[in-house]
């Protein structure tokens, strides 16, 4: 073991926590309300650990483990931890003006954004049980304060304390279903368990030690029927923090579901695989319908989140090299996607807090044609309608599953996707259809780093719409590594 | 980059994207004339760059001319493949004809949001050349789904009292179709590389490819199963889009909210969508389930052509009417393509040419009506041959080309499709000449009421003629269908080959056997020129 070849290989977690450190004091020192250098410190931070991540990714051979095999930096984990640090770096720009609009301290809020970034990196890097919970729990714990920020508003205090009295109990499920496949297999780490379950039989505490972690990890993605919590915290949080959660986590839980369940899980495919498939189905079917009766957009959009879990379940169930790539590649468009669409909820969030009804986007279009494009865009891409980028994600999701012989799964899929097209087009119909003089539409606030991010997350989802090749390769080169760490 | 420019169809499918770029980067809102500038040069410069392809294409030649492949994606075989044969080039210039006439049409309909408005119909035409050129599924598909973002917005913006409800209606039922086909599409593609892993199905470990040339080859040998299954999913995406009887219902609602520019797009070109997925896919590339669900389709094609003459006889709104009509007539449509033998098919798709021109000549004629009274209540007319002679005129000539009076072009259609149906069964044949008998009572009666008569109503004394421009909307219209209904020779000659390649996959035995008992010959296809436009079955 060489502790120096593993402090390398965990140099942008390391980065960013002592970045999250010196953001946090930095906050406190200064009389506290110094947004602007704080959210170039925190992207600059970003940008630093992306950076470590290039040295370390060149510095040790893909596949290799780290710290006794808790560890590995395969190409798998890298993309994931691009995808975070991009959301990171999004969120952060698109909360600098809210912040300050809203006049809470930008110190401690940056500082937890960047270490709920560092849990979901150790996520998606670890290769055993306990450092994906560790990591798992820094995120959870960060999302939950996160969650609760705007003290002075009492839906906030509701989403935090609902986030973390259910989220606190899926992790104690998950737990308990670690700890019984512990006690079965002896072990913690997936290439282990892998041999081990290959060797023995299966028992009933190892089958109910893998539903509970399945439940565990369905609840993290947000599937039905563990999606509960859901609408009420995206619907509370602070809508930044709402994007944020409702990209960062997510993907973080999928990385941790596709390396556990592919990786250590797989000989067990045909317990879970019915388990999973019911949920994924539920989850597509629950989440668009619910959404269609939704008048708060944040709402709307915690439905739409819910969703999207569901269809990216679908890459997960088909497994191959095609699912896992799918799963990938979908992710990067729902980040893009998703986090315009929040970002324009920020930015009408002009009157009050949170009270963005559908009507609010009311003649959208005549008053400012640009945003009123840009989210079109993001909504269409959301109900996955060339040339934009979600429909490439879901044709990647949906042959992955065609291919495994889920047809009637992604039958269920398409059907669910014309069924999200009318509440997504609510929203444009709002904003094109309806004359602004008919009711009182929200203005649109200025706020030049929001409108910013947003128009990157814009151009990346035409771009992958209309050119989606590279995007997909680098989705692909990660998927074809998965199991190599674990034999 | 330089190769991409120079192929005409790429040119032609994108020249009104650039368009839409300029309105949208260089007008104004408030710019109108320079806004109908752009896009009527843009439309017209469409169609004129669109005409060589009629010219240039050699029917005899290869199969798909005008080639433009490129890699796209390439990690799932995904290619970007424009290419034309016969049926393609047809629709392709109905399309930018009609493209020009709606964009044209709409100068004084359209007065409010103009900018937009001109971005979406441009940004539609594009859509719709797309779908017609694409030979490979995926880039099919999205120009498929492309397409219905702009016109949902025409209809849901520029139309009528219920667009709301509408636009919705057409987006999800279309959607809802063209998500199934999707799934079908990829069923195909991985049988033909890596199988279907859980269902037991081998693929046939060919390189992936959506390539629609490349499936092509392997039709013949798809399993019987998957054939099914395939045409199932094909049918529910292209039969919403027909639309045929059962799933008819979003269009009277779209045709009749929409503004007049979109119903005359929805009618002449959208319409055509349905079947011509119906003829560059399902029959080619799923020739055994094609040939099973003959009974099912024709029966369903004839109860639409009843069923819509019927309905459309009830109707007091004439926008509603001509609506009706189309379920009607693109059920004729569909009886010939699945008649399956050279007649059928080539009649099938001259009527679709024959129901874009004569069906958007009607709307045009109604919007016209409806810009000068805003009523397009039959009952609200009656008399108006008196204000309006040449509206009139126009009017008849084309009701006629409609009901399928010889000398126009609907005649040829209709004639060509019983013919070949008629091979097929009598029972079919007799069953869609009443559909003939009844869209010559509705259109006549129509016609009657609104023009003949006493001039009833005294808002109607003051009714304006058409004017120039709109008379030039028309004209070509008229022209067109005077032109395919006296001398069609060459609008056949370019779909024979073509045709005949969809029916050698589908029915090879047909080929067979009419090369030994000869078919018996065309009757007289009306006018002089008759005799030599029938020249185009037995021959070849």
């Amino acid at each position: 073991m060489d502790i120096g070849a593993d402090l390398v290989a965990l140099l942008p977690e390391l980065t960013l926590t002592a970045a999250a450190l010196v953001v946090l004091l930095a906050g406190v020192a200064g009389s506290g309300r110094r947004h602007g250098g704080l959210a170039v410190l925190a992207v600059a931070s970003v940008g630093a650990a992306a950076i470590a991540l290039k040295i370390a990714v060149d510095a040790s051979d893909a596949g290799r483990v780290f710290f006794s095999g808790m560890f590995v930096l395969d190409h798998f984990a890298v993309f994931f931890k691009v995808l975070f640090l991009l959301t990171a770096a999004l969120a952060v720009l698109m909360s600098l003006d809210y912040l300050a609009r809203h006049d809470y301290r930008p110190g401690e809020y940056h500082s937890l954004v960047l270490l709920a970034t560092v849990g979901m990196m150790v996520m998606a890097s670890g290769t055993n049980l306990a450092s994906i919970y560790v990591g798992l729990e820094l995120m959870a714990l960060s999302t939950y304060v996160l969650a609760g920020y705007f003290r002075r508003e009492v839906k906030s205090h509701e989403a935090a304390s609902k986030y973390f009295v259910l989220g606190a109990l899926s992790s104690g499920v998950l737990v308990y279903g670690l700890s019984l496949l512990y006690g079965e297999l002896g072990t913690l780490d997936l290439a282990a368990m892998a041999a081990a379950l290959r060797a023995g039989e299966n028992t009933p505490a190892l089958l109910t030690g893998l539903a509970l972690l399945a439940c565990g990890f369905l609840f993290k993605v947000a599937a039905v029927p563990f999606h509960m919590w859901t609408p009420d915290v995206y619907e509370g949080a602070p809508t930044p923090i709402t994007a944020f959660m409702s990209v960062g986590p997510k993907a973080a839980a999928f990385a941790m579901f596709l390396r556990v369940f592919l990786g250590g899980l797989e000989s067990l495919a045909p317990y879970w695989v019915w388990l999973v498939g019911g949920s994924a189905a539920a989850t597509m079917i629950w989440g668009n319908l619910a959404a269609l009766t939704q008048d708060n957009v944040k709402r709307m959009l915690a439905y739409s989140s819910i969703a999207h879990a569901g269809y990216a379940l679908l890459g997960l169930l088909a497994g191959s090299e095609l699912g896992v790539q799918s799963v990938l590649f979908y992710m990067l468009v729902y980040l893009v996607s998703n986090l315009g669409a929040f970002g324009f909820v920020i930015l009408l969030e002009s009157r009050g807090y949170a009270g963005e009804t559908v009507a609010d986007y009311a003649g959208l279009a005549r008053r400012q044609p640009l945003a009123a494009f840009g989210m079109l865009l993001f909504l269409l891409s959301l109900g996955g309608i060339p040339p934009t980028a979600g429909f490439m994600g879901k044709l990647y999701v949906f042959a992955a599953a065609v291919n495994a012989g889920y047809v009637w799964l992604v039958v269920v899929a398409v059907l669910m996707s014309a069924v999200s097209l009318y509440y997504y087009l609510r929203i444009a119909m709002q904003m094109y259809l309806r004359e602004p003089a008919e009711e009182e539409g929200a203005e649109v606030v200025t706020a030049r780093w929001t409108a910013r991010a947003i128009g990157a997350c814009g151009v990346f989802v035409l771009v992958i719409g209309v050119y989606p090749a590279p995007f997909a390769a680098a989705a692909r080169a990660t998927a074809a590594l998965v199991g190599v760490t674990l034999p | 980059m330089m190769e991409f420019l120079s192929n005409p169809l790429n040119q032609i499918c994108y020249l009104p994207l650039l368009g839409a770029l300029v309105i949208i980067f260089f007008c104004k809102p408030g710019q109108s004339r320079a806004i109908k500038t752009v896009a009527t040069v843009t439309a017209g410069l469409d169609f004129v760059i669109s005409v060589p392809l009629w010219l240039r294409y050699v029917p005899e030649g290869e199969q798909f001319q005008f080639l433009f492949e490129a890699k796209w994606i390439p990690a799932i075989g995904a290619q970007y493949i424009f290419g034309v044969d016969g049926i393609s080039v047809l629709l392709i210039l109905l399309t930018t004809l009609l493209g020009f006439i709606s964009v044209y049409s709409s100068f004084t309909a359209i007065t409010h949001r103009e900018k937009e408005y001109y971005v979406f119909l441009l940004l539609l035409q594009t859509g719709m050349l797309g779908v017609f050129m694409a030979l490979d599924f995926v880039l099919f598909y999205v120009f498929w789904e492309v397409m219905l973002v702009p016109m949902y917005f025409l209809i849901g913006i520029w139309g009528g009292p219920r667009k709301l409800y509408a636009a919705i209606k057409f987006f999800l039922y279309t959607l809802v179709g063209s998500v199934l086909m999707l799934v079908g599409i990829l069923a195909l593609y991985f049988y033909n590389s890596t199988g279907l892993a859980a269902i037991g199905l081998p693929g046939l470990g060919n390189p992936a490819t959506f390539d629609v040339r490349a499936l092509f080859e392997i039709a013949p040998g798809i399993p019987h199963g998957l054939q099914f299954w395939v045409f199932l999913a094909f049918f529910v995406g292209f039969a919403i889009k027909v639309p045929m009887f059962p799933f008819h219902t979003w269009l009277p609602d779209a045709h009749v909210e929409a503004p007049t520019a979109g119903s005359v797009i929805l009618a002449g070109v959208l319409l055509k969508m349905g079947t011509y997925g119906f003829i560059r896919f399902s029959l080619p590339l799923l020739p055994n389930a094609t040939r099973e669900a003959v009974p099912w389709v024709v029966a369903l094609s004839i109860v639409g052509i009843i069923y819509g003459a019927l309905v459309a006889m009830a109707q007091k709104d004439m926008k509603k009417l001509v609506a009706y009509s189309s379920v009607s007539h693109l059920g004729f449509v569909m009886l010939g393509m699945f008649a399956l033998n050279p007649h059928g098919l080539s009649g099938s798709v001259l009527q679709m040419i024959n129901h874009g021109l004569s069906t958007g000549a009607l709307f045009l004629l109604v919007g016209i009506l409806y810009e000068r009274r805003h009523t397009r209540m039959i009952a609200d007319y009656g008399g108006l041959a008196k204000v309006m002679p040449v509206y009139a005129m126009m009017f008849m000539i084309i009701t006629m080309a409609s009901i399928g009076l010889p000398t126009l072009n609907g005649f040829i259609g209709e004639l060509t499709i019983l013919v070949g149906a008629f091979n097929r069964s009598v029972w079919w044949a007799v069953l869609a000449a009443t559909g003939i008998v009844l869209g010559a009572a509705y259109m006549l009666w129509m016609y009657q009421r609104v023009f003949f008569g006493e001039l009833s109503h005294q808002e109607n004394k003051g009714l304006k003629d058409v004017n120039l421009r709109e008379q030039w909307t028309l004209i070509p219209l008229i022209v067109l269908c005077f032109w395919i209904g006296l001398y069609p020779k060459p609008f056949f000659r370019m779909l024979e080959p073509s045709i005949e390649r969809v029916v050698r996959v589908v029915d090879p035995d047909y080929l067979e056997g009419r090369a030994m008992a000869v078919v018996p010959p065309l009757p007289a296809q009306g006018g002089e020129e008759g005799a030599e436009g029938d020249g185009h079955g037995g021959e070849h």
